[in-house]
């Protein structure tokens, strides 16, 4: 049983599911739009437009691909829904009704449930809902939260394929899920079968960001791996919990020990405790193995019990920011950059503008890795000063965006980069993790079938 | 005798000769993965990456306390930068918001690894050792 990945994050490539399901045979297709900041964006998509927030990629991909997963027998399951999966399937209803004859109709099942914001006071009165990172109890933010959704585990998933979804629509449901629910449905794995679960975990974090897994964004792989036409990785999964990750032979990038173990210490934290809503994995045993070209045999995943609290990932609003820059040429492009960065700066509070956070960063000259890379080389060709703002008034934010371009005549020389003209205010909505009961939530998540 | 042993004479070399890694974000946290082109070579990179060594070399990046996590099966240990990003998120100034380059930054690091043991390396591995070409092998 064979369950590809197709998607990494929102706006990742969009030939990949095609490839995947069109190069070869896969079982599943999981798309992952979700990454921890998505939601804020997709909540702010929602707040213009009621019918929008989720991954409109999705629709059109969907629509392209239908014919080809019917026939194939290929089934998707994708957190695509965002803060919005019932409007998500209703734009797939009429992308469908638009499009070419379908062999059959497809059953599209939405998860639901995970949204908290209708019972939020209600929740607020017995939950407290602490910020994971500064404790601070979310009362204290209350009037600007936009979005609050638990993370959902693989049940509701597992729920839609019993149901005979061909495609399945989450909001916030665990990356990994996407993964390892078909795993469960197939295979039937019980709620405490934790080691299976936990191997299930393991392959998920390796499918979850696409290509990452298969010589993509790789130190060991770049000069060697082809990435013209990558290879999506492909988890084959086995009932007693051990997989192999591979790619079709046809597609490029490559899947060896190191790009999968690249992958697997890749937003990790405390590897012997990985918590999803299923279970906790303890990945410290995991072993992999080279078992043929593009093929990584991965086993010892244990488990423990499945958590008394689920994640709840809450959206806030939290001001406004902007990013602009210039760019300063030889000679003395980063003592240019920094001449312009005080006179911006002195500008700034002569105007009595007034910011939370100013930062400025050369870029070519240490903006990545900051003091850690050293002194930058003289003579650099060129530095791009990099200035952002961060503040509660968007009037100020606005103004510091005129700001910029004044710079290119009544500031130093040999200056560029202002082609796109001022930067954007962005409202900053932030993300804001925290703990639940699973007990006050989970009777509300409700999975529901309808054919399209 | 063991070249692990006391006395052992060592070589200086930067991590990104023996090691590759990668790293990402978790709100206002970075994670950095460091993963030994070799079997043989983790154990040097386990006594020499600590957390006081880390934490040092990252000084005026990371303001927070550093985590440090072996895996042992995978020749990886993977560190925690918490306070890293600008505020993490959305609401981060920072270009690398997410932490993506911190993985080369790590690789900056010099550490130390017996001589006998690098050299055993580089002659069965047979390629330029220097390049990430060897963990290939």
């Amino acid at each position: 049983m064979r369950v590809a990945a197709g998607q990494g994050f929102w706006g990742d490539w969009q030939e990949a599911p095609k490839l995947q399901v069109r190069s070869g045979q896969v079982d599943y297709l999981m798309l992952d739009y979700l990454a921890e900041i998505t939601m804020s964006i997709m909540q702010k998509q929602r707040d213009r437009n009621p019918a929008a927030g989720y991954a409109r990629d999705f629709v059109a991909l969907m629509a392209d691909l239908m014919p080809d997963l019917l026939e194939r027998g290929v089934r998707v399951v994708s957190n695509a829904g965002g803060v919005n999966p019932l409007g998500c399937r209703a734009a797939l209803a009429r992308a469908l009704a638009r499009g070419p004859d379908l062999p059959r109709r497809p059953r599209v099942a939405v998860v639901a449930g995970d949204d908290l914001m209708p019972r939020l006071d209600q929740l607020l009165a017995h939950h407290e809902l602490r910020h994971m990172e500064t404790g601070q109890p979310l009362c204290s933010v209350r009037e600007r939260v936009a979005a609050a959704n638990v993370y959902l585990g693989a049940g509701p998933i597992v729920n839609a394929l019993r149901d005979g979804a061909d495609i399945v629509i989450t909001g916030r449901s665990t990356d990994t899920a996407l993964t390892y629910a078909p795993m469960i449905h197939e295979f039937g794995w019980a709620d405490d079968d934790w080691d299976l679960l936990a191997a299930g975990v393991a392959a998920g974090h390796i499918n979850e960001c696409g290509a990452q897994a298969s010589g993509g964004n790789s130190l060991a792989e770049w000069r060697s791996a082809d990435l013209r036409l990558p290879g999506y990785p492909i988890i084959e999964a086995e009932p007693d919990g051990s997989f192999v990750v591979t790619k079709h032979p046809s597609l490029g990038g490559c899947v060896t020990r190191a790009s999968v173990t690249e992958q697997l210490v890749y937003e990790m934290g405390d590897p012997a405790e990985y918590i999803t809503p299923d279970v906790v994995a303890d990945l410290t045993g995991l072993e992999l193995h080279e078992a043929g070209q593009d093929r990584v045999k991965v086993t010892g995943a244990r488990g423990r019990p499945a958590p008394d609290k689920l994640k709840v990932s809450i959206a806030w609003r939290d001001g406004f920011k902007a990013v602009g820059g210039l760019t300063y040429a030889w000679p003395d492009a980063l003592d240019k950059a920094r001449k312009a960065d005080e006179i911006l700066r002195w500008r700034l509070d002569y105007l009595g503008l007034a910011f939370d956070e100013i930062r400025t960063e050369y870029v070519g000259a240490g903006a990545c890795h900051g003091p850690v890379a050293g002194a930058p080389p003289e003579n650099l060709p060129e530095v791009t000063l990099r200035v952002g703002v961060r503040g509660p008034r968007r009037g100020d934010v606005s103004r510091f965006t005129r700001e910029i371009a004044p710079l290119i005549l009544a500031g130093p020389p040999s200056v560029t980069g202002f082609a796109d003209g001022r930067p954007r205010v962005r409202e900053v909505v932030a993300y804001w993790p925290a703990l639940i009961d699973r007990g006050a939530v989970e009777s509300d998540v409700t999975t529901e079938t309808a054919v399209l | 005798m063991s070249p692990e042993a006391v006395g052992a004479p060592m070589v200086s070399v930067e991590l990104r000769e023996v090691a590759f890694a990668r790293s990402g974000d978790k709100g206002d946290t970075a994670n950095v993965g460091v993963v030994a082109l070799d079997p043989s070579l983790y154990q040097a990179l386990a006594r020499e990456l600590t957390v006081a060594r880390v934490k040092a070399h990252f000084r005026g990046v990371c303001t927070g306390n550093v985590e440090r996590f072996e895996l042992p099966r995978l020749n990886a240990i993977n560190f925690l930068l918490h306070n890293s990003l600008g505020g993490g998120g959305t609401g981060s100034l920072m270009l690398d918001a997410q932490g993506k380059t911190l993985s080369t930054a790590m690789l900056r690091m010099r550490i130390n690894i017996p001589r006998t043991v690098l050299e055993s390396w580089r002659a069965r591995s047979g390629t330029l050792a220097g390049t990430a070409a060897g963990a290939q092998q």
